[in-house]
């Protein structure tokens, strides 16, 4: 069997239960999140909306996806499966995201720059859950309880709505920062790249060169 | 003449086939790669999509939450007939698309570039796309649909004769490492590779590449088809595995099609069908009925020939 750590945990999360999480460990959540993405960023901080809710309302944990939801004729939801979106996309929100939402947990699609996490996470004693795959839906489906509630369902669409959830046993997902902003897929990038030049041995770089173009393969395009 | 209401209620069908059931070549390609797969985190990545299958399988709910960017081929038989004609068929395959969106549901993904404008239906302009071929001697139309993941693991890239083949190698692992890291490709992978045409063509090709050949089909160009196996291996030596932790799994299969060029250049595409690998297919027939199959059966002969006029298959596809 496999030796990897699993953890379980009920929302909101203290700091010291996030201090007990390592990289790469796998992790299972008992609690509320609420799903934000571009719009709602947009929404609550440029267009100076504020959050559409309290903490209590929200929760502490922002889930960077929207789930494959549909609204009924009865006016409920029926909710099939969720798939996190790439992060790295709502980097120049950060700051004022961690001040209005208060989160202490981002979970999405391939984490951010360790650099991020140093600038913006550690201060706000926060980490960075990936959930995995990322075509995990189904199971991810499985962990809703319930829909607490829908904000801005008529201003930003089903998709870019925030859709807050009850959840039981919700995940998998993978530790991706620590509380000391240390990054699992970055730690991973540096074992890989040390393999890389043998791949390419006896290649040359294309005839036709492109603007901005980079040959090391250590860099990252997000 | 084929009934319309029978092609609308085949499309919904495969709307949700689709969505829901994993293909099962591709779910055994994932298998044998988990078997191969020493990384533990990678390991554990495509054990959870294993379940994730059967969970989605088992509750009828999609397996991945991300829709992704539905689309259709459609291919006619020449002695096709449609009720209504083809305008009457993409109104269906339109439909088709809203009603799955919220039936089964699926995420509404398709929006306005600009405005972001949202139906809530997956339709709007331009989608879902359709594409059409046509097959000789045939009275059936094949219906496929793909929803295809949108946003990384494709790129294009004019290369020149003098690039040749370690050229062509170079630019794979590119976009299989730029993509692959982080998993933004969702990788393990059926990558499709389009070789020659023109711009446009040659990323039509790769993309029908990795989404319109099942894992273990192999170009008949013998000499393609060792550049295919060759890029399997290649793309698994790389060291990453899924979501780009340490490990094998990057390429469930390779396929590559190719197009004539301009006598000067060599373009190339690059594509990665996801670990949601969502195709599904149906042959319906003159009566309105409808045979369900997941190989799209969409390069044949007919598709690949390279002479003027058509002359029945032993035509050297390869020349
Ligand atoms: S690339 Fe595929 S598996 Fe990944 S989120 Fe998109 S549709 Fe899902």
């Amino acid at each position: 069997m496999s030796e990897i750590r699993t953890a379980h945990l009920d929302l909101p999360a203290t700091t010291a239960d996030l201090r007990k999480l390592a990289i790469g460990a796998v992790v299972y959540l008992t609690g509320r999140v609420f799903t934000a993405r571009e719009r709602v960023y947009q929404h609550a901080i440029e267009e100076g909306a504020g959050m559409p809710a309290g903490k209590d309302a929200l929760g502490a944990v922002n889930f960077h996806c929207s789930p494959a939801a549909a609204v009924k004729p009865d006016g409920t939801y029926a909710v099939s499966a969720v798939t996190a979106t790439a992060s790295f996309r709502f980097a120049k929100w950060l700051g004022d995201w961690f001040r209005i939402s208060g989160c202490n947990i981002i979970i999405g699609k391939g984490g951010m720059t360790s650099e991020l996490y140093r600038t913006h996470f550690v201060p706000n004693a926060a980490i960075y859950l990936t959930t995995v795959g990322y075509g995990t839906g189904a199971l991810l489906g499985r962990g809703i309880r319930r829909v607490a509630e829908v904000y801005w369902l008529k201003e930003l669409g089903i998709a870019q709505a925030v859709w807050v959830l009850d959840v039981e046993k919700f995940g998998p997902f993978i530790v991706e920062s620590d509380l000391d902003g240390n990054s699992l897929f970055e730690r991973e990038n540096a074992k890989i790249a040390a393999g890389l030049d043998r791949l390419y041995e006896g290649t040359r770089p294309a005839t036709m060169r492109r603007f901005g173009e980079t040959d090391d393969k250590t860099q990252e395009v997000i | 003449m084929i009934p319309l209401a029978s092609l609308q209620r085949t499309a919904e069908e495969l709307m949700a086939k689709a969505a829901i059931e994993i293909p099962d070549d591709y779910l055994a390609g994932l298998r044998r790669a988990a078997d191969a797969e020493k990384g533990e985190l990678s390991a554990f990545v495509i054990r959870a999509m294993l379940e994730n299958y059967e969970a989605a399988k088992h509750d009828r709910r999609a397996m991945c939450g991300d829709t992704g960017v539905p689309r259709w081929y459609v291919k006619f038989g020449n002695e096709a007939r449609v009720e209504g004609g083809p305008v009457a068929l993409e109104a269906a395959l339109r439909r088709a698309t809203a009603n799955a969106t919220r039936n089964v549901p699926l995420r509404p993904n398709r929006v306005h570039p600009l405005w972001r404008t949202d139906h809530d239906n997956n339709c709007g302009i331009g989608a879902p796309e359709i594409e059409y071929a046509f097959h000789p001697d045939a009275d059936w139309i094949d219906l496929i649909t793909v929803h295809k993941g949108g946003l990384f693991g494709t790129d294009y890239r004019m290369l020149f004769p003098a690039d040749g083949l370690d050229g062509i190698k170079r630019f794979y692992l590119d976009t299989l490492i730029q993509f692959g890291k982080r998993g933004l490709a969702c990788q393990p992978a059926i990558v499709g590779i389009g070789l020659g045409g023109s711009k446009d063509i040659c990323s039509v090709l790769g993309k029908q590449a990795a989404c319109l050949r099942v894992v273990g089909d192999r170009n008949p160009d013998p000499r393609i088809a060792a550049i295919e196996e060759e890029f399997i291996e290649l793309g698994n030596a790389i060291g990453m595995g899924a979501m780009g932790f340490v490990g094998s799994s990057m390429v469930i299969d390779c396929h590559i099609e190719v197009g004539y060029c301009h006598t000067g250049g060599m373009p190339m595409s690059v594509h990665m069908f996801c670990l949601s690998s969502r195709r599904a297919c149906a042959r319906i027939f003159a009566d309105g009925t409808a045979e369900f199959r997941t190989d799209p059966m969409w390069f044949t002969d007919y598709m690949r020939r390279s002479t003027v006029e058509w002359r029945a298959p032993a035509a050297a596809a390869a020349e």
